[in-house]
């Protein structure tokens, strides 16, 4: 089986007249690990969503293995989605259903196989993200780094040949995100032919799974190259953002309140 | 550009202000019509193309007509209850207090029974259709149906009418039943009318045209409340004057609102068609 690629072209997307990505050309190579990296608010999640085909772009071209999907018949999209896992913020699993029954949701709407067969599957794709004493949990019943994980065991159910992640490891304590990485990095060497493709600002996940990094910024892509490249690079943005270097914003947190505002607090404060 | 729209109707000469300004909230109003119908069209069409619709169904009938049970038996008890007490008065004055049982049934099957039950469930079952659709939506749960294949529509839309349609007519048949014997516990039990001319006048009165007639309105009320409710559930990331959780409340208000104006405005029509 041959992996797919994913490449942008002079993309421009937004939410109606409020234009998120202006300019973005770009290639993320097929069957490795690939890290979008940027600020809040700089496009990222909107670029996933360009990828998957939840939004369509203002202009430009999203490119699936040399496929134009914005411009594909609906019923041939259909068929190159049907083979994209996708990992939601908080897992988007559906709150009526119990873990096994929403990782079974894929194969239980478009499969004709036995009850017993897709939960045993189910069990055993939960197994693999150590979900697999939870099948009958409901999701409100679970941590998010257990939703996260079982959004991920839905994702990777219907053998996907890209995997996209929206920010996996935000929101969870250090080791838990270390276990998401790692989770990540052994899907990858189980399925190698899988192009996994993740959404983060999380430096410390960037230097544990990414193979390739694209960097967004202001709606533009800034830089796409190895991580190697990546701290090599002399760009001020990018040697800023690696450092956490947040020079310059000091001087407005250091601003103190109104007058009349901090008088107010103080009175209340007080009473 | 809304600058620019502003600037030329500042300039327009009044009667184009007018025109303009009407024609705004005109073409919005239509715009929103033509989504709720083909969404109602959608959801009507996967009905008979989506696999595994039952066991949605079944779970939906339970949620819209097993659990909104005791309300339409409580309301439809105290609605023939006031009727009865309201009629009797009425007639008495008229020496006609015989046709109590006709006043009733007739008013119960076809009028109060379809609109009472179809308002009830737009607030009971309606609304949390709305929500539960809402939640879903802000929380990218539909968008992981659409990412799967499964068609968000058909998956969340189509069983809920499917349940509604059968829901409805039976919830109404229920209430219809409910507010005659109501109608009784006042006339015979309370006000000493004679129970064979209660019961006689029943009979005699109600022809098999008044119940399709009411079994008509609860199926148009069914179709008209499911649509209305998903469809401000599936398009609350859309509101202008609310986002997230508060666009769920305002969409659930919305839904409650318009379902409410368009089962009477529907009724006034079909009742037009009927008689």
């Amino acid at each position: 089986m041959q992996a797919w690629d994913i490449s942008f072209s002079k993309l421009k997307a937004g939410y109606g007249s409020h234009v998120v990505l202006t300019d973005v050309t770009a290639a993320l190579p097929a069957g490795a690990v690939s890290v979008i990296l940027g600020g809040s608010g700089c496009g990222k999640s909107t670029l996933l969503r360009q990828i998957i085909g939840l939004s369509k772009p203002l202009s430009g071209e999203v490119r699936v293995a040399g496929r134009d999907i914005c411009t594909l018949p609906p019923a041939e999209f259909r068929r190159v989605r049907r083979r994209m896992g996708v990992l939601f913020q908080d897992g988007a699993l559906l709150g009526a259903l119990t873990l096994a029954q929403n990782v079974a949701l894929p194969l239980t709407e478009h499969l004709n196989l036995p009850a017993e067969a897709v939960r045993a599957e189910a069990v055993r794709i939960l197994g693999m993200v150590g979900l697999s004493d939870f099948a009958d949990f409901y999701p409100n019943e679970l941590s998010g780094g257990m939703r996260k994980r079982a959004g991920l065991a839905r994702a990777i159910i219907a053998q996907p040949r890209i995997l996209l992640c929206d920010e996996p490891t935000s929101g969870l304590d250090p080791i838990t995100a270390a276990r998401m990485d790692d989770l990540l990095l052994s899907m990858h060497r189980r399925f190698p032919e899988m192009t996994i493709v993740s959404v983060s600002h999380d430096l410390a996940s960037l230097n544990r799974i990414a193979d390739y990094v694209l960097v967004l910024r202001d709606g533009a892509c800034v830089f796409a190259g190895t991580q190697d490249a990546l701290r090599a690079s002399d760009d001020p943005y990018l040697v800023r953002f690696l450092n956490r270097d947040g020079a310059g914003d000091d001087a407005a947190a250091g601003e103190c309140a109104a007058p009349a505002v901090q008088a107010s607090l103080d009175r209340w404060f007080a009473s | 550009m809304p600058q620019r729209n502003a600037d030329d109707i500042s300039r327009a000469s009044p009667p184009v202000k007018v025109l303009r300004l009407l024609g705004r909230p005109a073409l919005r109003a239509l715009n929103a019509m033509g989504s709720v119908t083909l969404f109602m069209l959608d959801g009507l069409r996967h009905i008979f193309t989506t696999r595994r619709i039952l066991g949605r169904t079944v779970r939906q009938i339970y949620v819209i007509g097993y659990q909104s049970l005791f309300v339409i038996l409580l309301i439809g008890l105290f609605c023939g209850m006031v009727l009865g007490l309201q009629g009797y008065y009425t007639l008495v004055r008229f020496g006609s207090v015989g046709m109590l049982g006709s006043a009733v049934s007739l008013t119960m099957i076809r009028e109060l029974g379809p609109v009472l039950t179809a308002i009830m469930l737009t607030g009971r079952a309606g609304s949390s259709m709305t929500a539960e659709i809402g939640v879903m939506r802000i929380t990218d749960q539909i968008d992981a149906l659409d990412v799967m294949d499964i068609n968000s529509v058909a998956y969340l839309v189509s069983p809920r009418i499917v349940a509604a349609l059968l829901s409805f007519p039976m919830l109404t048949a229920i209430f219809d039943v409910t507010g005659i014997f109501g109608g009784y516990l006042t006339g015979v039990c309370m006000l000493d009318i004679n129970e064979g001319a209660y019961l006689y006048r029943i009979v005699s009165s109600v022809t098999m045209t008044d119940v399709a007639g009411g079994f008509l309105k609860a199926l148009v009320f069914g179709l008209l409340v499911t649509t209305v409710c998903c469809h401000q559930g599936y398009k609350a990331h859309l509101r202008r004057d609310s986002v997230g959780p508060e666009a769920v409340g305002s969409a659930t208000t919305s839904a409650v609102v318009i379902s409410c104006v368009l089962i009477l405005a529907a009724d006034y029509v079909l009742t037009s068609i009927l008689l």
